[in-house]
């Protein structure tokens, strides 16, 4: 496809859409959203961004290897639950440690956060994986 | 101790994430898979240590209690099942180095191969339903691309049988267990034990239902009568350590299943389910030994012979009948001996076939590059050609045939003894004349592949092929064979107590730690 309109909406909507995604991941813990609504709105951007150009620039525009990204959200994912194994703790206790920021106040980090990542990175590496492929045919 | 009980679901994880990131390296896939399958078979050999010395054992993952979160729990059973299946892991692991093509190993081999060990051992150590379903899940998409992988025409054939009936016995079990959550309001194991028998009359009535539809779901991931015809149309497509790896294993986890919860949870209309079990098992032993005779691809009859076997070992669960409307522990002092004999038998022949069809699995494909033919017919002249595959095959086949003191007279001997027993003589004779059809397939491979002279001299296979066609991975098969036959007594002492723990799962329950419906709430929490 070689529309300018999609392809000029794209670029505005493409920085948009990750940044909400990241925002979905975020707030994920306590509201809706979470890492795999997030990885799916990611995906989507980049979906539109191939749909848009061409799946060729989608890849050059990530600089990293898909399979090797899903790798990586896989093994943040493991290391969530091996966090506490190590402290001696259940596989996937929840684990959290607050850290005091001077004038924003205290942020609270835990290893759901870390799985939450992982996820976001599996489920939007895998949905590109599989748009990419489908989109060669 | 809690991280040795989730090590078996770990141990593949993590070599699958390493498959992944190296997946440009063969050489380092292949190193990551085989220490991975070393260490899978330890953590079960820890395992197995640990329930001897200390029972039953179970851990609360992400420290939510049972029965809110989800429990893993290692009993006798299911630990003999991990090292199991870490043995037939490293075996696997093996074989595929020399047989699997460059174009499979660049493209995630390993790591499906991995994943598919994660739920297969998750499905063995869960003590969650539902939780249970998605290791079923992650085994079966693994399974799913195996199959597929390499997109040759049999194996798209295949695939879509395997696929179809895989999908609508999914589809069964989760609406299933949809149906029982929301009759019984929990999803652990343990709990529903417990609470299934509270229930009143006419939910009681639902429960047996649903017990109906779920073993048609785990009948067809075991390969049952009459819910067996994906498996011969698709075991023998893809590459040998592949089909191996799938004999072994998959239906073997829906057996297991199928121990696990008609012992567990669906003990309440005994007469009904039960002997749905035992008409399962007759008509498989025959539809197995049948059709093990009708076939000339030496692949496909061996997923015949799956198909007998899975029914032996669906006779133990059968025998239950026995008990009537009573719980194991309120049976007459005869009855338990029948029942918890049957059950030990069916244990031990569970352990027994994995070992046995990996084994004849991985020999059938190494027949096949030497010769380059599976057809049986066409096949001859192997027991001068290549003594000592063929004294693995001997083995394994005879083993399987029954022909002591090779490990499968044993636990035959057991069901068919419990069977008399119990006074049960139509599947004690069908489990007769199986053996004989059993039997006689397995000689008459013998005969052709082995005695008979090569009707084509001396082979069609190229020199390449025949390079690749050694046994040696079969070796670690054929000797546990050997030793579960000679050291019989220990093993089957070891099956009796994983099958008493299941008749009566009062220390499973207790072990899992969900509370005791008598206590009131506040007095039982610690």
């Amino acid at each position: 496809m070689n529309s300018p309109i999609l392809q000029t909406t794209t670029r505005l909507m493409l920085p948009l859409l990750l940044m909400f995604s990241v925002i979905v991941l975020l707030r994920g813990h306590n509201e809706p959203g979470g890492g795999f609504i997030g990885g799916l709105i990611a995906a989507s951007g980049l979906a539109l961004h191939a749909m848009a150009f061409n799946p060729r620039e989608t890849l050059a525009l990530l600089h990293v290897n898909l399979e090797t990204l899903l790798g990586v959200g896989l093994a943040m994912a493991l290391l969530s639950g091996l966090i506490p194994l190590a402290m001696g703790e259940p596989f996937l206790q929840a684990m959290w440690h607050e850290f005091d920021i001077p004038l924003l106040g205290k942020l609270k980090v835990g290893t759901p956060l870390l799985f939450d990542v992982g996820v976001y990175i599996v489920v939007a590496s895998i949905t590109m994986i599989m748009v990419l492929t489908l989109a060669e045919e | 101790m809690s991280a040795l009980i989730v090590s078996p679901v770990l141990v593949p994880f993590v070599a699958a994430i390493l498959c992944l990131l190296t997946r440009r390296s063969r050489r380092i896939q292949r190193v990551t898979n085989l220490v991975g399958a070393v260490a899978l078979a330890l953590c079960g050999g820890g395992l197995v240590a640990l329930v001897t010395t200390s029972g039953v054992q179970s851990v609360q993952i992400g420290g939510w209690d049972a029965p809110v979160g989800v429990s893993f729990v290692v009993d006798r059973l299911s630990a003999g099942m991990v090292l199991i299946t870490g043995i037939v892991a490293l075996a696997i692991a093996l074989y595929s180095v020399p047989m699997i093509d460059k174009r499979r190993e660049l493209f995630g081999y390993y790591a499906m191969v991995n994943t598919l060990l994660m739920g297969v051992c998750g499905a063995f150590l869960t003590g969650d339903i539902f939780n249970l379903y998605v290791w079923f899940e992650v085994m079966l998409m693994s399974s799913f691309v195996l199959l597929a992988l390499g997109g040759e025409r049999p194996q798209l054939e295949g695939s879509i049988k395997y696929v179809t009936l895989n999908l609508l016995s999914s589809a069964i079990f989760l609406s299933a267990i949809g149906i029982l959550y929301g009759l019984v309001g929990t999803l652990n194991m343990a709990d529903l034990a417990v609470r299934v028998v509270q229930l009143d009359d006419s939910a009681k009535g639902m429960v047996s239902t649903l017990a109906v539809m779920f073993l048609v779901a785990f009948g067809i991931k075991a390969g049952v009568f009459p819910l067996f015809f994906w498996l011969p149309a698709s075991y023998h497509t893809p590459p040998a350590p592949i089909s191996a790896l799938f004999a072994a294993l998959l239906t073997k986890v829906g057996l297991y299943v199928i121990l696990r919860v008609f012992t567990l949870i669906f003990v309440l209309d005994v007469p009904t389910t039960h002997t749905l079990i035992l008409a399962a098992a007759g008509s498989s032993l025959i539809v197995g030994g049948l059709g093990a005779i009708a076939q000339n691809v030496l692949r496909r009859q061996l997923s015949f012979l799956i198909i007998s076997s899975i029914g032996f070992a669906l006779i133990g669960p059968g025998l239950m009948i026995g008990l009537g409307d009573r719980a194991y522990v309120d049976a007459s002092a005869e009855v338990q001996a029948v029942v918890l004999l049957g059950l030990a038998g069916s244990i031990f022949y569970l352990f027994h076939t994995v070992l046995v069809k990996a084994s004849l699995f991985i020999l059938a494909g190494s027949i096949e590059r030497w010769k380059g033919t599976d057809e049986i017919g066409r096949l001859g002249g192997l027991a001068l050609e290549r003594p000592w595959l063929s004294v693995m095959w001997a083995i394994a086949a005879f083993s399987l045939a029954g022909v002591p003191p090779l490990s499968g007279v044993f636990p035959k001997l057991a069901l068919i003894g419990a069977s008399f027993r119990g006074e049960h003589y139509g599947i004690a004779i069908v489990a007769l004349v199986c053996s004989v059809l059993v039997l006689y397939a397995i000689a008459r491979v013998w005969l052709e592949v082995f005695w008979k002279p090569s009707p084509d001299g001396e082979g069609g296979a190229s020199e390449r092929s025949r390079a690749t066609a050694s046994p040696a991975p079969a070796i670690v098969l054929s000797i546990l064979i050997v030793a579960m036959g000679l050291g019989a007594g220990p093993v089957f002492s070891y099956c009796r107590e994983a099958a008493l723990g299941l008749l009566d799962p009062s220390d499973y329950i207790e072990r899992v730690g969900v509370l005791d419906p008598g206590l009131d709430e506040t007095e039982a929490q610690p």
